[in-house]
C-alpha cells in the first residue's frame, strides 16, 4: 500500500486526530470497519463519502459522543476511551443538529454554553463572537425566531466558545443557500489561518476542493483514497469519487 | 469540586427556560388537580371518609404530575440534540444527571407549593406544616431521583413517554407506601416522631437511589 | 472445549430431571395432608420455590448487568436478559400458584401477603424493563439499559418488601401464605422442590444463553462476511 503526497505522509510525531484500525458496529452492521487517518496539526481535511459510507459516525466518534467498537483513536494525543473529559474541551463539533435552546436568546445560548466550559471573561467573548458571526443584532431574540443560517452561525459559534485546537464539522454546507454557503467557506479559511486543525464531512465535492487542503475519500466504511487539493482538479475528483463508489453499489 | 458548577448551570439555564413559558408548571399543576378532583368523584368523597383517603390523593396526583415534568424535562433536550450540546461541554456527564434531577425537584416543589392550598380548602386539612412539608420534600427527591434516570432511558425509546409510568410505579412503591403514611400521620396531628420508621424508609430509598441514579447515568445517557 | 460444554450441560439436565423426578413423587407420594387445608396446601411446594428461584434470577440478572456495566462483554448481556425473563417466568408461575391456592382456602383469588406482594411488583417492573429493551434501538444500547434497570430492580426488592410488610403490620392481613407448622416431612419435601426448580432455572439458563451467545456470534460472522473482498476495494493510488 503505498502512500500518496496526502495526509499521511506528514512525518510528525505527533498528529492532531491519530486512528488506526477503528471499527464500529450497529447490531449485524459494521458502519465503520479498520478506519485508518491521521490528521497533522493546522490541516483541513474533508471527508468525502456517500451517504451511509459512516463520514458523520466517525466524526461523532472523534467528538467522544459515540463508543468505538474497536481500534485505536488519539484526539490532540489523548487517547479516546481514558481521556474522553480532556479531549471534550480541545474540540468544537458542529452537527446538522444546532444544539440550541428555542427558548433561550443568542447571547443566552453562548452564555450557558460558555459557562459549561469555563471560557474566561465569557461576556466579553460572547459579545466577539456574535459580531463575528454576524448576529450581534440577533443578541436578545430567541434562538427559534432565528433563520436556519443564523441558527447555524449561532452554533459555529457555540463550537468556537473555548478556542478548541480541533474543529470537527459535521455536514456544514447542508440545506445552505449559495450566500450562507460562501459565508461558510469563508469563515472556514479564516480559521484555516489561525491554524486550526478542521475535520469536514460532506459530500459536496466542489465545496470542499474549495475549504479544505486534503481530501479523504469515505467508502462502505473504509477510507479507499486520500489526497491534497492543490494537486487535484475538480474533474480528477469526480471521477475518482464516482470509480471507487460504483464498485460498492 | 468545580464539577458542581456544571449541575448549577443546567439547573439555571432549566429554570430561565421554564419561567419563560411556564408550559410545563401550568401542565403539572392543572394534571394535580384534576387527578383530585376525579378522586374526589370516583371515590365518593364525604367528610367522614376525606381525611383517612386524602393522603393517598395527595401522592398520586404528586407523582402523575411528576411524571409529566421528567418526561418534558428530556424532551425539551432532545429539541435541536440539546443533550448532545450538553454531554460535549459538560466535563462530568453525571454532573447533567444532577443538575436534571434539582431541576426537577424545583419544579416539582412549586407545583405541589401551588396544589397544597386548594388540597387544604378541598379537604379541609391543615397543610401549613413545616413536618407535612419535610414529608412532602423526601417523597419528591426520591421521585425525582429515579425519575430522572428513567426518563432518559424512556425518552430515547420509540414509545417515549409511555413506558415511564410502568418502569417509576413499581420502584416507588416503598416511597409512595412510607410517603402516603407519613403524611397520613402529620395531617392527624401526630409528632414528627411517631412517623420515624416511614420517614427512615423514604430517607433510605432517596440516598440509595440517588445515589445509583448518578452511577448509572453515564452509562444511559450515551448513544 | 464445546463437547466439555456439551458434556456439563446434559449433566445439569440429568440432575434436573431427576431432581424435578423425586420432587414429584415426594409432593404426591410422600408428603402427608396438611391437616387443615387438606390437599389443597401441596401447591405450596411449588408455589413458595417458584418465588424464591424468582429472586434468585432477578439477582443473578443484577449481577451480570453489574459485570457487564465493568466489562462490556457481550455474553454478560445474554445472561443478564436470560436470567431476568426466567425471573418473570417464575414469578408468574408462583403468583399464579398463590392465587390457585388461595381460592380454595381463604375464598379469594389474592391475599395482600407482603412476599407475594413484592413477588408481583417485581413481576411488573421486569415486565415493563423488557418492554423497554424491546423498544431500544441498537444492541449495545439495550444491554447498558437493561444493566441499569436490572440493577436498579433488584435493590428495590428488599425495600419494597420492607415497605410492605410495614403497612400489612397496621393494616392486618388477615390470612398469609404459610399459616401452619412444618413437620420434617414437610421440610424433606420442601427442600426438594427447591433444588428441583433452582436446577431446572439453571439447565433453561444455560441453554438460553447458549442461543443468546450464538445469535451474537452469527451477527459478528454476517458483519465479517459482508466485508471479505469483492470489488475492488482498498488502496492509494
Amino acid at each position: 500500500m503505498n502512500m500518496s503526497a496526502s495526509v499521511t505522509s506528514e512525518s510528525k510525531a505527533c498528529y492532531a486526530v491519530e486512528v488506526e484500525g477503528l471499527s464500529k458496529n450497529w447490531g449485524h452492521t459494521a458502519v465503520l470497519r479498520g478506519v485508518k487517518l491521521h490528521v497533522p496539526y493546522g490541516s483541513s481535511v474533508t471527508i468525502l463519502g456517500p451517504n451511509g459510507a459512516g463520514k458523520t459516525t466517525l466524526l461523532r466518534i472523534l467528538a467522544t459522543l459515540s463508543r468505538p467498537s474497536g481500534g485505536r483513536v488519539r484526539v490532540d494525543g489523548l487517547d479516546l476511551l481514558r481521556f474522553d473529559q480532556s479531549i471534550r474541551q480541545r474540540i468544537g463539533f458542529v452537527s446538522h443538529q444546532t444544539y440550541l435552546y428555542g427558548e433561550l436568546s443568542s447571547f443566552e445560548n453562548l452564555r450557558f454554553y460558555g459557562r459549561m466550559y469555563r471560557v474566561p471573561d465569557l461576556e466579553q467573548r460572547v459579545v466577539e463572537l456574535l459580531e463575528q458571526f454576524g448576529l450581534a443584532e440577533q443578541r436578545d431574540n430567541l434562538a427559534r425566531t432565528l433563520s436556519r443560517g443564523m441558527q447555524q452561525r449561532l452554533s459555529l459559534a457555540r463550537a468556537l466558545l473555548h478556542r478548541p485546537k480541533i474543529l470537527l464539522w459535521d455536514e456544514p454546507y447542508a440545506c445552505l443557500d449559495q450566500r450562507a454557503a460562501d459565508a461558510l467557506t469563508g469563515i472556514l479559511r479564516d480559521l484555516r489561518m489561525k491554524g486550526s486543525t478542521i475535520l469536514m464531512t460532506t459530500h459536496d465535492l466542489e465545496r470542499s476542493v474549495q475549504a479544505t487542503d486534503q481530501v479523504a475519500l469515505l467508502v462502505a466504511g473504509k477510507i479507499v483514497y486520500e489526497a491534497c487539493t492543490q494537486t487535484l482538479s475538480r474533474e480528477q475528483l469526480l471521477a475518482t469519487y464516482l470509480e471507487r463508489t460504483r464498485s460498492r453499489t | 469540586m468545580t464539577d458542581w458548577r456544571d449541575a448549577l448551570n443546567v439547573v439555571v439555564k432549566d429554570v430561565a427556560t421554564e419561567m419563560r413559558t411556564k408550559e410545563a408548571l401550568g401542565a403539572m399543576l392543572v394534571f394535580a388537580l384534576l387527578v383530585i378532583i376525579i378522586f374526589n368523584f370516583a371515590l365518593e368523597l364525604r367528610s367522614d371518609n376525606a381525611r383517612e383517603i386524602a393522603p393517598g390523593i395527595l401522592w398520586v396526583a404528586f407523582a402523575f404530575a411528576g411524571m409529566l415534568g421528567f418526561n418534558r424535562s428530556f424532551a425539551l433536550e432532545r429539541e435541536n440534540a440539546c443533550i448532545e450540546g450538553l454531554m460535549l461541554a459538560a466535563a462530568d456527564r453525571s454532573m447533567i444527571y444532577v443538575g436534571k434531577m434539582l431541576g426537577n425537584v424545583v419544579f416539582m416543589s412549586l407545583a405541589e407549593m401551588c396544589v397544597l392550598p386548594i388540597f387544604a380548602a378541598l379537604f379541609d386539612v391543615p397543610v401549613l406544616n413545616p413536618a407535612l412539608w419535610l414529608v412532602i420534600l423526601l417523597g419528591t427527591l426520591g421521585l425525582c431521583a429515579v425519575g430522572t434516570l428513567f426518563a432518559v432511558m424512556a425518552v430515547s425509546t420509540r414509545a417515549r413517554e409511555v413506558i415511564l409510568p410502568l418502569l417509576l410505579f413499581p420502584i416507588t412503591v416503598p416511597l409512595i407506601i412510607a410517603a402516603v403514611k407519613a403524611t397520613g400521620q402529620v395531617l392527624d396531628g401526630q409528632r414528627l416522631s411517631e412517623a420515624f420508621v416511614w420517614l427512615r424508609l423514604m430517607l433510605g430509598f432517596d440516598i440509595i437511589f440517588t445515589l445509583l441514579a448518578f452511577l448509572g447515568f453515564e452509562y444511559v445517557i450515551e448513544e | 472445549m464445546s463437547q466439555r460444554r456439551d458434556c456439563r450441560l446434559f449433566v445439569l439436565i440429568g440432575l434436573s430431571a431427576l431432581s424435578m423426578a423425586a420432587s414429584l413423587w415426594l409432593v404426591f407420594g410422600y408428603v402427608p395432608n396438611e391437616q387443615i387445608m387438606g390437599p389443597v396446601q401441596r401447591i405450596f411446594y411449588f408455589h413458595v420455590p417458584s418465588a424464591w428461584v424468582a429472586f434468585l434470577a432477578f439477582l443473578v440478572a443484577a449481577a451480570a448487568g453489574l459485570y457487564y456495566l465493568l466489562r462490556f462483554d457481550w455474553r454478560l448481556d445474554a445472561v443478564q436478559v436470560a436470567s431476568a425473563e426466567l425471573g418473570v417466568v417464575f414469578s408468574t408461575i408462583a403468583l399464579v400458584t398463590g392465587s390457585l391456592w388461595a381460592r380454595p382456602i381463604w375464598n379469594t383469588w389474592w391475599t395482600w401477603d407482603p412476599r407475594l406482594t413484592t413477588t408481583l411488583v417485581m413481576w411488573l417492573y421486569y415486565v415493563a424493563a423488557s418492554m423497554l429493551r424491546g423498544l431500544v434501538e441498537t444492541p449495545e444500547r439495550q444491554a447498558r439499559f437493561s444493566a441499569v434497570l436490572y440493577i436498579i430492580g433488584f435493590v428495590n426488592v428488599p425495600l419494597v418488601f420492607l415497605a410492605i410488610r410495614l403497612w400489612t403490620t397496621i393494616h392486618p392481613v388477615l390470612f398469609t401464605s404459610s399459616g401452619f407448622a412444618l413437620e420434617p416431612s414437610m421440610l424433606l419435601t420442601l427442600g426438594m422442590s427447591v433444588l428441583a426448580l433452582t436446577l431446572l432455572y439453571a439447565c433453561v439458563l444455560a441453554i438460553r444463553v447458549r442461543v443468546g451467545v450464538l445469535e451474537t456470534e452469527i451477527s459478528t460472522l454476517q458483519r465479517h462476511w459482508s466485508t471479505l473482498p469483492h470489488a475492488d476495494e482498498g488502496g492509494l493510488e
